[in-house]
């Protein structure tokens, strides 16, 4: 068994929660994180049938915000999004007030830089404010190139010292309901602040299950206690990495680092709905020029999913052949849960993108039977 | 009839020249729930220490290594319709494989249930 080393390592706010819970602790991202508490699958099925905390501290929350502006409103907040613009393809600019939409930061071919979501508050006095959530592995390389990149004028604020936590599940809203009552007004993929004890809170329904859920951002100095009457409920249990990664997969949403990275395009990566026709049409974002053309003649590689049919699990880095030939690698690979069999996502040549395409994957030198299916492998069951 | 254990966590039950090989109860714990396992053809010799099978759970697949030189004689087919055997009883009926002996000076390399025993509270 593999020995974790553990010096160096950055801690979230409820690291000793996670202790006490008796969580087996790895490295990830520069945290300590827990992988699992019962058990990946148990904690998998327990997700998708009631309801999952996860702590996600170690994710790269923060707020990007006009100084000294004289700008409010609509206005302030068509300042903020010009500048965030410059470095994702979505438009952010007719995000309404509280809405929240996911995005990729791009490099000048395009190529994927990250993936975040981005929230406009709701609040008026809020306006010219963007709340922003990137990934824990990319943070800091996000960030310099925000500081880069952006005009003097806009102030980056990191509050990756604060606990993250996502409650998911199809009892998350009934059990964050009756802790921060004001999540009820949020549907899917609106956020907006709130106040828990006197606290300002972030909430925002959205997550990265396929559950209905939230993600809330909370002070570190009430960070247990929020987990704890969350905890109290029992509808929640926590829940670790590994199951956040299952359900993930389930859920045909990706990973960056190993599904998304600077060589692949949001084209390629089948996320091009991120990209709104305003853009398009503007032409205006980082690799605009590939995207577009990708778009018209289609991409050389696509992102797909893979049924296995055989019972090994086909996992990242796995070959994926046709008639003999390499079409493609697999992203990321595992075990479903709820389907009781191995499930992979992957890119292959885009003539072979097609659902139903039977594929050899090439498991520790011996082919395994599969197929090209479409995504996800588990219905979404978000609240619209 | 003696059992042996390896610091990678394989247990081999010796009787004579021919053993009996899974992993450890501690391993199969620290696993969870295992999905998948990819045992050796009959007929397979290998050195001490080398690859010999696979284990896979939800989250990773894990390489079980050969405790003693030998060839495979044996291997649990029932494993590929039912890993979840592993965890239920992996000191019984989840072995992996039978295996002939080829030099069973090899064993003293190894720890008896107490020292791993003693290993194990250490890990």
């Amino acid at each position: 068994m593999e020995q974790t080393q553990v010096k160096e390592l950055r801690t979230t706010p409820l690291h000793a929660l996670h202790c006490e819970l008796g969580a087996r602790l790895v490295a990830f991202a520069g945290y300590e994180m827990p992988v699992q508490f019962a058990g990946v699958m148990e904690e998998h099925l327990w997700t998708r049938r009631r309801a999952g905390l996860f702590d996600v501290s170690h994710m790269g929350p923060c707020f990007l915000s006009l100084a000294d502006s004289s700008l409010s409103g609509e206005a302030a907040h068509q300042a903020i999004s010009a500048q965030i613009e410059k470095l994702v393809p979505s438009s952010i600019s007719s995000l309404s007030p509280g809405q929240a939409r996911l995005t990729v930061l791009l490099n000048e071919n395009g190529g994927i830089l990250d993936d975040l979501i981005v929230t406009r508050p709701f609040d008026d006095e809020l306006q010219g404010t963007l709340y922003l959530v990137v990934n824990g592995a990319m943070k800091h390389e996000d960030w310099a190139l925000f500081e880069r990149t952006l005009s003097p004028h806009v102030s980056l604020q990191q509050v990756d010292d604060r606990a993250l936590m996502a409650l998911q599940g199809p009892k998350a809203a009934e059990a964050l309901g009756g802790v921060l009552p004001g999540c009820g007004t949020l549907n899917f993929m609106q956020g907006r602040r709130l106040i828990w004890r006197g606290q300002e809170v972030w909430c925002s329904r959205c997550g990265y299950t396929g559950e209905d859920g939230f993600e809330v951002l909370v002070p570190a100095e009430v960070a247990s206690d929020f987990a704890r009457v969350l905890l109290a409920d029992e509808r929640v249990r926590p829940v670790g990495l590994g199951a956040r990664d299952s359900l993930r997969l389930e859920a045909g949403l990706c990973l960056y680092g190993q599904d998304l990275d600077p060589r692949r395009t949001p084209v390629e990566a089948d996320l091009a709905w991120v990209i709104q026709k305003s853009r398009r049409v503007a032409a205006d974002f980082p690799g605009a020029d590939r995207i577009l053309e990708e778009l018209v003649s289609g991409p050389r590689l696509k992102r797909v999913g893979i049924e296995v049919t055989d019972k090994a699990p086909a996992r990242q880095g796995t070959e994926i052949q046709l008639n003999d030939e390499s079409i493609g690698m697999v992203t990321s690979g595992g075990f479903s849960p709820c389907l009781e069999r191995p499930i992979a996502m992957g890119y292959v040549r885009s003539e072979f993108a097609i659902p139903g395409t039977e594929i050899d994957l090439i498991v520790r030198g011996r082919p395994r039977a599969g197929r090209i299916c479409t995504l996800p492998f588990v219905q979404p069951n978000y609240q619209r | 009839m003696t059992t042996y254990y390896t610091e990678d966590h394989e247990w081999i039950l010796v009787e004579g020249d021919q053993a009996t090989i899974g992993i450890s109860a501690y391993a199969a714990e620290q696993l969870g729930d295992v999905v998948f396992v990819e045992v050796p053809d009959v007929g397979t010799a290998f050195g001490q220490g080398e690859d010999m099978a696979v284990v896979e759970s939800v989250k990773a697949a894990s390489d079980v290594y050969a405790p003693v030189s030998g060839e495979v004689v044996e291997a649990n087919q029932e494993l590929e319709a039912a890993p979840e055997t592993v965890n239920e009883d992996p000191e019984g009926k989840g072995w992996f494989v039978k295996f002939t002996l080829k030099d069973p000076a090899e064993l003293t390399r190894l720890m008896d249930a107490t020292a791993y025993k003693a290993f194990c509270d250490n890990q």
